[in-house]
């Protein structure tokens, strides 16, 4: 990339990205108080690395995020969530029964509480992964995007 | 009262005007041929929803219209516009009169159907009365959550959503083994860099 002409684009947006990134576990962690969770946070932090690889091209969005870490953080996400279940079947509850899953008297919420993060960052992380993978499936098809296309 | 019928009033015009809009995008997109054009309408068409959606107090489905509608769809639309034409085929006119009287009958049952609905925000409204009402009396003491839409998405309807990261997870890969990893076009430009250097 030697030509210099998106060169307020690349400014504007190089700050940005590290904050669309903080902005996404922000709306992870707050899924329990307002609206958003772990499925905005994951398209939000798709597309902190979409931007990147707008601006800067595919192939350094692909060096910076590997497909291959992409498609492992999609299946790692539902591993998550799905051994959440697991564990509260080893507490001895059902599956996904997050009121069993630290012992607590009747009452007690953490088990809740912990149990919705939990499950919410396997979404984040599978539709993270996932939104990527579609990404790169479509983006690495073409070479770069000409500057008279635009 | 009349500072609330004011704020009514405003409502109902800010309504009008965000359908209006939708209704011009959806006529402009409709008639224009230039795909790109075409896919920045439909961006702006998913923004201008989200905008109507915050207006219906439906807070958490506006969030992921804006994220998802106008955000990853319309790269991905991109990603597989570069991928064909730029223009769409121009349509003989006469084909133009079956979809066209297709639409006005769908319209038309649509318009029908609404006159059944409940009125917006009726308190004896099916989805108001039966397993609405449960969850809002009972999410602060079995959840203790404030957000009830988290609640009801992640811990009473946990499976649901498990299948449903199920359902993003098949997606994702029946798109990488139809369209390729994306990594064989990575190294064919790494080789041609090297080329163009030796």
């Amino acid at each position: 990339m030697k030509t210099d002409h998106h060169v307020i684009l690349r400014i504007v947006a190089k700050p940005l990205i590290p904050i669309i990134s903080l902005f996404a576990l922000y709306v992870h962690f707050h899924g329990d108080y307002s609206p958003g969770g772990g499925f905005q946070a994951g398209v939000i932090i798709a597309v902190a690395v979409i931007l990147y690889s707008l601006i800067f091209g595919i192939t350094p969005a692909m060096k910076a995020v590997p497909p291959l870490f992409a498609r492992s953080l999609s299946a790692l996400g539902f591993i998550i969530y799905a051994s959440v279940g697991v564990w509260s079947l080893m507490m001895g509850g059902n599956y996904l029964d997050y009121d069993v899953l630290f012992n607590e008297p009747p009452g007690g919420h953490h088990g809740q509480h912990y149990g919705i993060l939990f499950v919410e960052l396997g979404v984040l992380f599978a539709v993270a992964g996932s939104m990527l993978s579609i990404f790169y499936a479509f983006a690495g098809r073409v070479t770069e995007i000409k500057d008279e296309d635009w | 009262m009349t500072g609330y019928e004011g704020a009514d009033l405003a409502i109902a015009l800010i309504n009008v005007v965000l359908l209006g809009l939708l209704f011009v995008i959806g006529v402009a997109i409709a008639r224009m041929r230039s795909l790109f054009a075409i896919v920045m309408l439909s961006g702006v068409y998913s923004l201008i929803s989200a905008t109507w959606f915050v207006a219906l107090d439906a807070v958490d489905v506006a969030f992921t219209e804006a994220a998802v509608g106008a955000g990853i769809s319309t790269a991905l639309l991109l990603g597989a516009m570069l991928l064909t034409s730029r223009t769409a085929k121009p349509e003989p006119r006469a084909m133009h009169i079956v979809p066209l009287l297709a639409v006005i009958a769908v319209g038309c049952m649509l318009v029908y159907a609404t006159i059944d609905l409940p009125a917006f925000g009726d308190p004896n409204s099916p989805a108001n009365t039966y397993v609405g009402t449960d969850y809002l009396h009972r999410t602060p003491e079995d959840i203790g959550v404030p957000n009830i839409v988290t609640a009801v998405l992640a811990s009473y309807r946990g499976f649901d959503t498990l299948g449903e990261t199920g359902v993003v997870f098949a997606a994702a890969l029946s798109v990488i083994l139809l369209l390729g990893f994306g990594e064989r076009s990575l190294s064919a430009s790494l080789r041609n860099k090297n080329k163009k250097k030796g």
